[in-house]
Formats: structure tokens, sequence, C-alpha cells
């Protein structure tokens, strides 16, 4: 088996006056590997980048990356590893492209090497003609292209990115997310990617590890996990709104409540998909008409609260726009 | 590079860089004629209370500067740059160097204007075109000196407010010193001690001595002595709260 390029071992960071943002996480990230961590604000996810990328010692345990202990050998992970961290961290005052020119330089890149290596990532990150202007005046999505390509400039294996998409349109968080897949597919660097939104780890991540409290509750590829969970849920809207209450009532026999839009009611189904027909005649037994019903896969969510009995959806301060490819229920 | 860069911010931002300059200008015109009867004192080393209040304007630009590198440290601490330079392969004293390398070119600027201001409106440099340049010299270490400061307190507290709440202590300092008036003509006792274990009495005097007197060795000698003296314990204490702000491994 080849060196893991992310391992930790029963990492722990306790703060004085505090709990413990860490409480003892193993880890393992293969090379190439898009590692996605989610969990909800308090976490731990940005104290755990944090520790891995040097910028905080543990206070137990042992973490090593690119093959280097991040205690005993901070300098050469700082080398292998590069950073967009949870805030855009840019000056106002510069440009995109003297950002660049610096970040080349500190990095050893000088004359033409950085000039060179700037504007290439600046032209891979669509930031060309905004590359002289202050960055002060750039977008969100601006800001956090600008970060990206600062984190790649002196062309690291790893890749830590921590909620890169936070406060991002839509478009701005797709266009982001094109990039770290193909960063990961045609460049094999490793991704260590920290985020609150289940979707994201969806999408990007090969495998995802769910933190809590500073402890990983689970962890697998996204299948696997939703999978383990295995009950889908079903989503119900009535054709008259009066109905509603009655129709909740009907539903809280077949399952526990799940998230649902505003005009209708989900449950879990404890039996599978194959109760869906004992639903259908649970509702029509009632004479309740129903407006629209839809069939839901389970999702990271229901993997979280089946490890928590807590929603991830419902504790994050920004919650995720929109899916472009909404599921909307089925017209009955 | 970072040295670049911290004289590129500091010269965009026209907010910290006007006032530092105009300020200590307006209160030297308006205490050069409004005090110029101090002159008339016995003992009063000069005729001219503009050329005895030249060196003022000198300290007090030195004293912006350490607002302006004080603020421009917990700007990069809020939004997080120091965390990214932290990620590089720069050592602590390649960064502090690069940090206030903008104040010095703001010190500079503002020693030009100063001088140049005090020669056009007949200040005489007694000790010649030399002397212009040592006290160019000596005011940029009165704001490496205060610039250190400043970042100091900035690497402590990570917070821009705590630099400017400090800055008013600054301006105690000039005050509490021979900024007025020469300090064997202070006449409150009280007064007169504490200017006298002012370090920024000294620095002054090293100024005016150049102004108004010309090559006065111990003047001189004390001025730098006081202003590289608190810049080396000044940069000793912003390294070693560098080194626990950027608490990297």
């Amino acid at each position: 088996m080849s060196e893991p390029a992310i391992e930790a071992t029963d990492l722990v960071r306790e703060f004085k006056k505090g709990p413990r943002a860490v409480d003892g996480i193993d880890l393992r990230v293969e090379p190439g590997e898009v590692y996605g961590f989610l969990g909800p604000n308090g976490a731990g996810k940005s104290t755990a980048v944090h520790m891995l990328t040097t910028l905080l010692p543990p206070t137990s345990g042992t973490a090593r990356v690119a093959g280097h202990d991040v205690v005993e050998d901070g300098p050469a992970v700082r080398a292998s590893i590069g950073a967009a961290l949870q805030e855009a961290a840019l000056d106002p005052f510069l440009t995109g492209r003297e950002h660049m020119k610096l970040q080349a330089a500190l990095h050893g890149m000088r004359g033409q090497e950085g000039r060179e290596r700037t504007q290439t990532l600046l032209e891979r990150v669509g930031l060309t003609e905004a590359a002289d202007r202050r960055v002060g005046g750039y977008s969100g999505g601006m800001k956090r292209r600008l970060d990206l390509a600062l984190a790649l400039v002196h062309r690291p294996r790893i890749l830590f990115l921590d909620e890169p998409t936070t406060g991002l349109d839509v478009q701005s968080r797709g266009a982001l997310w094109h990039e770290v897949q193909r960063l990961a597919s045609d460049r094999g660097v490793t991704v260590f990617l920290t985020t609150q939104y289940l979707e994201e780890a969806d999408v990007l991540a090969d495998r995802v590890g769910i933190i809590d409290h500073g402890r990983i509750v689970a962890e697998g590829t996204p299948e696997a996990l939703k999978a383990e969970i295995g009950r889908p849920s079903v989503e119900v809207i009535p054709a008259e709104p009066g109905d509603l209450a009655r129709m909740k009532e009907v539903l809280a026999r077949f399952g526990e409540s799940a998230t649902a839009s505003p005009k209708g009611a989900a449950v879990r189904l404890a039996g599978g998909d194959a109760q869906l027909a004992e639903v259908v005649r649970a509702l029509d037994a009632e004479s309740i008409s129903v407006e629209a019903i839809a069939l839901h896969a389970p999702t990271l969510d229901d993997v979280f609260l089946e490890k928590t009995g807590r929603s991830l959806e419902g504790e994050a301060d920004n919650p995720p726009a929109e899916p472009a490819e909404a599921e909307e229920p089925v017209p009955a | 590079m970072l040295a670049r860069r911290s004289v590129v911010r500091t010269l965009r931002q026209p907010a910290m860089v006007v006032p530092s300059i105009i300020f200590p200008l307006i209160l030297l015109s308006i205490n050069s004629s409004g005090l110029d009867s101090t002159t008339k004192i016995p003992g009063f080393p000069t005729d001219s209370y503009f050329e005895f209040a030249l060196a003022i304007a000198f300290v007090q630009g030195a004293l912006f500067s350490a607002n302006s590198a004080g603020t421009n440290v917990a700007n990069d601490i809020e939004s997080g740059f120091l965390n990214r330079l932290a990620l590089t392969p720069l050592g602590r004293v390649a960064l502090m160097m690069g940090q206030l390398s903008g104040i010095l070119v703001l010190g500079l600027i503002q020693a030009l204007t100063f001088l140049g201001f005090g020669i056009a409106f007949g200040a005489g440099i007694q000790a010649g075109i030399g002397g212009a340049v040592v006290i160019v010299l000596l005011s940029l270490t009165i704001s490496l000196a205060f610039g250190c400061i400043g970042a100091f307190v900035a690497l402590r507290s990570g917070t821009g407010e705590a630099v400017q709440g400090v800055f008013p202590l600054f301006f105690a300092a000039l005050f509490l010193s021979s900024m007025a008036l020469p300090r064997d003509l202070i006449e409150v006792n009280w007064f007169q001690t504490v200017a006298t274990y002012n370090p920024v009495s000294y620095m002054l005097e090293g100024i005016r001595s150049l102004v108004i007197t010309g090559w006065d060795g111990q003047a001189i000698a004390l001025g730098f002595a006081c202003a590289g003296g608190l810049a080396i314990l000044a940069l000793a204490a912003a390294s070693s709260a560098l080194r626990t702000r950027m608490v990297r491994t």
C-alpha cells in the first residue's frame, strides 16, 4: 500500500478556555483522492485543517502530510501543500496579478518563471481581465478563484480547501467545483475539502468524513454512507392545503418526519421503497387528494441525522443554494 | 517582494499618507506663529520658534508611522493574510522587515517633506547638507522604532482597534517631553523630570540640534541611542509577538 497523502492518528486540539475542538480523529487520505470533511459550524473542521497545514500544533496525536510529520517537519509539509483557508486572505490594495507575483516570489519563483506561472493560473481561474484591478473591487467568487490560484502557485501535490464555496452564488460555486474536479482528475492532486454543504461533499468527494463535535462519526464513499441508511423518504403535497395536518398524521404512521417543502410533509419510510404503495393507499383511504408525491433517496443529511440525531441542513448558517437540477415532486 | 507589497499598499492608502504629513505641518504652522514670543525667554536657544519646533514634525510623523504599521499588521491578521504568509517558506525576521518597509518609505517621504517645508519657510539647517542627511536618518530610525511598537501592539492584540487605542498614548509621550520648551527651561519640576527620562525628548533634541546648533555630538548621539535603542527593543518585542501569533510548527 502506498504512503498516504494525509494521515492522522488520534489527533486532538484543546483550547485553554473551551472544549476539545478536535477530539481524537483518525484519517487516511490516499494520493489523488478528494476527501470531503463534512460537518456543521463548530464541528472542528477548520481546526483540523489548521493542524494538518501546520498553522496550529496538535495538543496530542500525530499527523503526517506528504510523508512529513506536521510537528517535526513543518517546513517540508508547507512546501508540499497549498491551502485556501476559510477566509479568502487577500490584500484589498493589491491587484490580482500582484498577489500572484508575490506568492510566486515567496515560493522561490522569480522573473520569467514567476510571470509565466502567474499568467497560466490567472487564465485557468478566469481572472485574466481582472488581473490588474485591485482585489478590493473583486466579487466574492473572484476572490475565491484568486485564492485557489494562489494555493496552486508552487504546484502542490496536496490541496486543502476550507469551505471554499461558502457565501458564493450558484454559478461561482459550480465553477469552483469544476476546477477542483479538474485538479483531481487531470493532475492527480490530493484534495482535502471541508464543507458544510451536503451537495458539495456528494458531488466532489471520493470519500466523506462526517465530523461532529470534534469526532468523525461516519466515513466512507457518499454512496456507501447513504446505502447504510437505506431508507428513502417520501414527500407529499396535498391538493387542498387544509388537508396538510391530516396528511401529516397519516404519514406519521410510516416513519419519522423528514425535511419537506413548506406546502407538504415528508417521512422516512421505515420499510423502504416498498411502502410507497401503502402510503398512497392510506392517503386514499382518508380521502386526501394529492397534488404531488416524490420518493427521495437517502442523503448525507440522513446519514448525519442517523449518527448524531440532528440534521446538518438545519444547522447550516448559510443554507446551500437550490441545486441546478431540483428534485421536484412528481405530479400525482 | 514582501517589502514591495508593504510599500505599495501603504502608498495606496491616501488616508494613511496624507494626514501623517499634513497634520504635523499644520501643527508646526500654528505653534510656531502662536508661540513665537517664547523665544524671548532668557536662555532660549534660538530666535525662531519655527526652527525650534521643526523637529516636532518629524517625531509626530513617526507617531503616525506607528499607527500605519500597526493597522497594516492588524489588517493582515484579521483578513488571514498572515496565515497565507505563514504557509510560505518565509522566515519571521524577513516577514517582519518586509512588513515594516512601508513605514520606512513613508518615513522618508515625511522627512523630506518636512525638511523641504522648513527650508522653504526660512529655517536654516546649521549643520548643513550633511546635517540634513543625518536628520533624515534619525527620523527614519524614530519611524522604525514607533512602527515596531505599532506592529507589536497589533500582533499582541490581533485587532486594529487596539492599535488605534494606543495611538493617543504616543501623543501623550510627545507632549510630556521637551517638545514645547528646552528641558532646562521647564519650570514645573515633575514635568522636567518626566521630560528628562522621556526618550522622546532626546529624539527631538537630536534633530533640533542639527537645525539650530550645528554638530552637537552629544545631542545627536543621544538621539540615535534613544531611537535606536527603542527600535531594537520594539523589534525584539514585535518578533516575539510574531512568534506567538504565527504559531506554525
